[in-house]
């Protein structure tokens, strides 16, 4: 159920790779996990982050949850869709609930990024772990 | 995202299996593993304030007071008025400390003057039957007993609960006057019906044996569907309340927190004699009451949630319950402020994980259900 083509993190963030652009979001079981959302803040376009840095905050009716970049680069868009209306990200995280796009400095990638399967793994292992 | 609680033994009701089966979430809340959801939050929330919705309070607890001495025990143990209580009735009290600050909150039963029971908080069973028992019995004439492990607890709630009850009830309990209690058969089972609840709607809770309430329960989904019963979980529990204004021990109320400073003066009645914390509360009272749990809303986005620091222009408070509210569509939430920023309309600021966000005190409760 997670798409093979993009990357993932311990925090539950994906990241798209298209070229310069990366494209940020969080994962069908980060969705799940949260139930429905109620509330997404979001940084500015501009705002240059470094890999693992707090971009933003997503809320749900029981709990809140800080949101951290896969990647490091500027942001040149942002997801106002899902500002406006967060359920969006639990009908459709991987798609039109995406968070923000990264134009992506050169160093972008973060070491620590899993495949789909590794994620799947860690999940996993996550859950039983509970 | 955190990383999952450790694992823990975890008790689970008699309705656990049947939980699993409709596909709740299951959490731990206060070492119980309960449904915190089956279909949503937010629409639970929305079942409950327009049609009805079941849930599992298995997990309260349950104190028999019984003997001649009972009635005495309760007065010189709860602040309310014991002695207004007619049987068949029931009200809103506390067990609270010499300081006048909350052991629990809880109802009180009153099945005959030598016979109540005392429903309280799950995972305060223990200890508030270790202090009534202490502290009743050292009087003599009274016995009192856990029996929470001979009940399960249904409650059923919302606008259509009484057309649902009225069904599979004898006699039938939509004649029951609020805060009002009978031995009542629920689905061919000997159950014991009140009309209280935890929401802010019309409802119901059915106390039954532990053996019969699967049955109960699923009769109650069954019979039902045509008034669009849904069976909820904790989550919708949480903010059913908090729109109604009901505290939550150990979030709005706890053993720092006097019955005056959680605006439940109502309960306390000095003028009835003696009881425990009584001479606190009256002192407090007589020197002003520092703090007051207030509602508020937010003016800027986000909520704020339990334990986050306020400030305010009169001195420093904290939130002690905070939400999105389904019914209004905002962020609300409960907070103890200093009493010189308590009055409706003050402006103060809640910081919100490093972000300080404007809120507002606001008149409570947020949600009242339309007189019928």
């Amino acid at each position: 159920m997670n798409p093979e083509d993009l990357k993932y993190t311990a925090s539950h963030e994906w990241v798209r790779v298209d070229g310069e652009i990366g494209t940020i979001g969080i994962t069908e079981h980060a969705q799940k996990q949260l139930g429905e959302i109620v509330y997404l803040e979001l940084p500015e376009v501009g705002h240059v982050y470094n890999v693992n840095e707090e971009f933003g905050t997503v809320e749900s009716v029981k709990a809140v949850s800080e949101l951290f970049t896969p990647v490091a680069g500027e942001v040149v868009e942002v997801n106002k869709s899902a500002v406006g209306e967060p359920g969006i990200i639990n009908d459709d995280p991987f798609g039109d609930g995406w968070l923000i796009r990264l134009k992506l400095s050169s160093d972008a990638e973060g070491e620590s990024l899993m495949t789909a399967e590794a994620y799947e793994t860690y999940v996993r292992e996550e859950e039983q772990g509970a | 995202m955190g990383a999952p609680a450790a694992a823990a033994v975890l008790k689970r009701t008699p309705l656990y299996g049947l939980h699993r089966e409709l596909g709740a979430r299951m959490v731990d809340f206060g070492g119980w593993e309960m449904p915190v959801q089956y279909a949503g939050i937010l629409e639970e929330h929305r079942a409950v304030r327009e049609r009805v919705g079941l849930f599992d309070v298995s997990h309260m607890g349950e104190l028999d007071v019984q003997g001649p001495g009972a009635l005495d025990a309760l007065q010189a143990l709860t602040p309310n008025d014991v002695a207004k209580l007619a049987d068949g009735r029931i009200h809103y009290s506390a067990f609270l400390t010499e300081r006048g600050t909350f052991v629990d909150d809880l109802l009180v039963y009153r099945r005959a003057a030598d016979s109540f029971l005392v429903v309280v908080n799950a995972s305060n069973t223990p200890k508030d039957f270790e202090w009534a028992r202490t502290r009743a019995q050292s009087r003599g004439q009274v016995r009192v007993e856990d029996r929470s492990a001979d009940y399960a607890l249904i409650a059923v709630q919302g606008p259509k609960s009484a057309a649902l009850m009225s069904r599979l009830s004898k006699p039938d309990p939509s004649d029951l006057p609020y805060y009002g209690f009978r031995d009542t058969e629920v689905a061919g089972a000997r159950t014991l019906v009140s009309r209280t609840g935890y929401t802010g709607e019309d409802g119901f809770e059915v106390y039954c044996r532990p053996e019969d309430a699967e049955r109960i329960f699923r009769r109650l989904l069954e019979e039902g569907k045509p008034e669009g019963v849904a069976p909820c979980g904790l989550g919708a529990r949480d903010t059913l309340r908090l729109e109604a204004k009901m505290a939550l021990y150990g979030n709005d109320i706890d053993d720092t927190v006097t019955a005056y400073e959680a605006d439940l003066g109502w309960i306390v009645k000095p003028a009835k004699g003696e009881f425990i914390g009584r001479e606190a509360l009256v002192a407090q009272k007589a020197a002003g009451i520092p703090r007051k749990l207030v509602g508020f809303e937010m003016a800027d986005r986000g909520i704020a949630r339990h334990g986050y620091a306020a400030k305010t222009a009169a001195g420093s408070g904290v939130v002690t319950s905070g939400t999105h509210s389904p019914t209004l569509g905002r962020p609300i939430g409960l907070a103890l402020l200093p009493s010189g920023a308590a009055a409706v309309g003050t402006e103060f600021e809640v910081d919100i994980r490093g972000r300080s966000a404007a809120a507002r005190v606001v008149p409570t409760p947020f949600y009242k259900r339309p007189s019928a």
